[in-house]
């Protein structure tokens, strides 16, 4: 190919192997895009003659996997053994289409001792089975990290205990509740037709059928509810399960009596319909991420080993067994588990997982270090100070407040409902039994349990589920993942809302920079960057990593003022950095527009001894829209912001947001959780929205806590609901909708209340036939089902939240 | 009338052999991943190397 040009690759373009569009920059290879390593692995092989040997794409550090040989670390990895053959398990958050599956089951023609490898795309995780004769461990996750798809492998991965079996049991009941209710429904039928010319001794056959069919629907499908039901009770709880277990307990022994008295087929078809439709609405509530974890703690994130020195040899010590003393080595990405006092080498800290903050930290020996950093250069020396449990962001997860304690107990729509209900319908019930008992005492037991089965609260159970579960779905397609459907009902009603600072309204990932006005000598360049690497200001630390590598110089008579800039003497100039007023702008610079609430472009002006020399134009730190974001939010809720930064920006903030936005600035992450406590125990319900480390006390502590992330299946901490960065801007429209979602089930209740009432009128008369029934329920649970998927669905469409 | 209950217990037969089926499927870990087999089934499983055993390449 004698024709090469140079690409420049846009958002739209495709991926030279699958087709599908760039998620962001894309693997630019051979002067072609692809999607992934995936595409560009199998464009490789596939472009190469034949017999294919890996391609290496990233030589792996020497050492960096040296601890998976250690016999402890991987007898704690692998899932089974037999001494010869073994089995791993391990996620790769790196896959993402097709070729990426191509390339992870093809593992075996890279490497001989690989017999089998498994992906289950959905939760980006994989399963090697390999021959230890032939391979290691190590090896395996070397072959895997120089394919691109470098697994992840944290503290987690061995601390969890064997995963739980997956829980079939709803789909056996649904299958088994389906079974039933088909085959009662088609022995009903012919009494139900024929209007009473059914031959009695198959009206007895066919009686006696459905009989032992409904066995299994009362005794197995509808256990759940039997024991949820006894269970509120016993904790004084009148929950949505009470009235339903009793209404299927009636409807069961009212069957019974009928059917062995011969007064009557019972009513069991109507009892399996509902039972099976009651099941279908927990699957529908069941909506589940499989590449998402809400429960991650720290565990997730730390290494498994680190590399320790003792009296001058290297060795790999689990992070577990780290105790204070010991010297750590750490490598360029390598995290740092434990608080620790740095004894040698550049230190270079990557805290973005802790703030959500990408800017690094330079240390110099002597200073402490907080687990959770990632070193970028060279390898470090650290002492370590505390242990990995007992670190200044560690405690927060091992907090007995919230180790796996329940939330407030909330209140749900439907149980609160249900007591209501369960009372009106015993008023009812009671009346029925008032009236007919003096007349006639057989009628009355037909009236009255005819009274509690036709109120069954079926309708009021399922709008719930559908309602909260299609919210849920919308919010999935707009990147905006919910633990469970009790999320959107909370987050229907919020009344404050706290939102973090940095990483949540600000974009994390270096904003872009560029320089107007007289271009600067590279000498001048770097006497810029010595003199803001002495200011703590973002706009100074995001000039900076925007201008290194540089050489730096000394700064003499270095000053900071407040609110203008930063001045200091390099080489016997001074240099002034800061705002328009404090540097001046050269004559021609073109019209005085400084950093304000309008523009998202912050301005940093620049003066050699007199001569302004231009500025530094910061794009977009904050996100596009974050403040009519803010606006929206304000009308319908407190909204507060929390900072762990000082109070510099104090002024810029009040302009950007208006001053009806509190700030509180110098929050640490023990602060930030106390804050949300103080509005619970005022009567709020709490909405936190933050990411990082640092935030995850507040984010358990609140009500709803949302992580912001900018890459779905990079880590996140312990949350109830993940959220992509760019979508943001939309989380007023998100809270209408569970505002509507919420309206959706009262109006659905209403019309259960409808056909309740038209129930009781045939029951108290004593005259609910089974047809009666068996049209009644089923058409009332389908209505209600209908009613709210399409209702939210239709809002979601109004508000745009669905195509 | 006794066809009927014969006719009765065939398809009660039926359709246990189906309940049955889907049971299976569900024990088996067919539910567990929905996605993944459906790639699959686009690769292209010539294997030309010493596992393979069973498909004879053409």
């Amino acid at each position: 190919m004698g024709f090469q040009e140079d690409h420049v690759i846009s958002s739209t373009t495709l991926c030279a192997h699958c087709g599908d569009p760039l998620n962001g920059p894309g693997i630019i290879h051979d002067g072609k895009a692809f999607c992934c390593n995936g595409c560009r692995v199998v464009y490789e092989i596939l472009g190469s003659t034949g017999n294919c040997p890996a391609p290496v794409v990233q030589p792996v550090d020497t050492d960096r996997f040296a601890y998976l040989d250690e016999p402890t670390v991987v007898e704690r990895l692998r899932e089974f053994s037999d001494g010869h053959v073994s089995t791993v398990s391990f996620l790769i958050p790196q896959m993402y289409c097709s070729s990426c599956v191509w390339v992870l089951e093809h593992l075996y023609r890279m490497d001989q001792g690989i017999l089998l490898s498994r992906v289950e795309f959905l939760k980006k995780a994989i399963a090697i089975r390999y021959d230890e004769t032939k391979t290691s461990l190590r090896k395996v996750v070397e072959l895997l990290t120089t394919l691109g798809y470098e697994p992840r492998i944290t503290l987690e991965s061995v601390d969890r205990s064997a995963p739980p079996p997956p829980d079939r049991s709803l789909y056996y009941r649904i299958g088994i509740a389906g079974f039933c209710f088909g085959n009662i429904m088609i022995l009903s039928f012919p009494e139900y037709l024929s209007g009473g010319t059914v031959d009695a001794q198959l009206r007895h056959v066919f009686a006696y059928l459905n009989l032992i069919l409904s066995l299994p629907v009362v005794f197995y499908c509808s256990t759940g509810y039997f024991q949820s039901a006894a269970g509120g009770l016993r904790k004084g709880i009148f929950n949505i399960e009470v009235p339903i277990a009793i209404g299927i307990a009636i409807v069961f022994l009212r069957s019974v009596t009928d059917i062995v008295s011969g007064a009557g087929p019972g009513f069991l078809d109507s009892l399996s319909g509902l039972v099976f439709f009651l099941l279908l609405g927990r699957l529908f509530q069941n909506k589940t991420y499989d590449s998402l974890n809400f429960e991650r703690s720290y565990t997730s994130y730390f290494p498994l080993a680190v590399t320790t020195r003792h009296r001058g040899t290297e060795r790999t010590t689990p992070v577990s067994d780290l105790h204070p003393g010991d010297r750590m080595v750490i490598r360029n990405n390598e995290i740092v588990p434990a608080d620790a006092v740095l004894i040698g080498g550049d230190a270079a800290i990557d805290y973005s997982f802790v703030t959500g903050e990408s800017r690094t930290v330079q240390k110099v020996p002597g200073d402490l270090v907080h687990a959770g950093g990632r070193q970028v250069g060279g390898a470090i020396e650290l002492d370590v100070v505390t242990e990995v449990s007992q670190g200044y962001l560690t405690r927060l997860w091992n907090e007995a407040a919230f180790a796996g304690t329940p939330r407030r107990g909330l209140t749900t729509l439907a149980n609160a409902v249900s007591k209501y209900f369960s009372a009106g319908v015993l008023i009812v019930a009671a009346c029925t039994a008032l009236y007919w008992f003096p007349r006639d005492a057989a009628s009355a037991f037909d009236a009255v349990t005819s009274v509690l089965i036709v109120a069954c609260p079926c309708a009021l159970a399922l709008a719930t589920p559908f309602a909260f579960g299609t919210a849920l779905r919308v919010f999935g397609r707009n990147k905006f993942y919910l633990r469970n459907t009790a999320a959107v009902e909370t987050l229907a009603g919020i009344s404050t809302i706290l939102l973090d600072k940095t990483g949540t309204l600000t974009r994390p990932s270096t904003s872009a920079v560029r320089f107007v006005g007289t271009p600067l000598t590279d000498n001048q360049r770097s006497m810029v960057a010595s003199l803001v690497r002495n200011s703590h200001h973002p706009l100074s630390r995001t000039l900076y990593e925007s201008l290194i590598p540089l050489p730096l110089r000394p700064v003499q008579h270095y000053r900071e003022l407040p609110n203008a800039g930063i001045e200091g003497e390099i080489e016997g100039a001074t240099l002034r950095v800061g705002s328009r007023t404090f540097a001046g702008a050269p004559t021609e610079s073109g019209p005085a527009v400084d950093s304000g609430a309008d523009t998202t472009e912050a301005r940093v002006y620049v003066r050699f001894g007199a001569e302004p020399r231009g500025h530094f134009a910061l794009a977009g730190a904050y996100r596009d829209g974050i403040e009519s974001l803010v606006t929206r939010l304000q009308t319908r809720h407190d909204v507060v912001l929390l900072s762990g930064d000082s109070d510099w920006e104090r002024p810029q903030l009040e302009r950007r947001f208006g001053p009806q936005l509190p700030l509180y600035f110098e929050q640490t992450p023990a602060d930030k959780k106390a804050f949300v406590a103080g509005y619970q125990q005022r009567g709020a319900t709490t909405m936190m929205v933050g990411d990082g480390l640092n935030d995850a006390g507040a984010l358990q502590q609140a009500d709803v806590g949302v992580a912001v992330t900018e890459n779905i299946a990079a880590f996140s901490p312990a949350c109830d609901a993940i959220l992509e960065g760019s979508r943001l801007t939309r989380m007023d429209t998100f809270l209408a909708l569970a505002r509507s979602s919420r309206r959706v089930v009262l109006w659905s209740f209403a019309i259960s209340v409808l056909y309740n009432a038209v129930g009781l009128s045939f029951a108290v008369r004593g005259a609910l036939s089974p047809v009666v029934a068996a049209i009644l329920m089923p058409v009332s649970s389908v209505t209600v089902v209908a009613f709210t998927t399409l209702a939210v669905q239709m809002i979601a469409r109004r508000r745009g939240l669905l195509s | 009338m006794s066809v009927i209950v014969v006719l009765l217990g065939f398809s009660m037969l039926l359709a246990a052999g189906f309940l049955a089926a889907f049971l299976w499927a569900v024990r088996s870990g067919q539910y567990k991943d929905k996605h993944t087999p459906s790639l699959r089934i686009l690769f292209d499983n010539k294997r030309r190397d010493s596992h393979d055993s069973s498909s004879p390449t053409s």
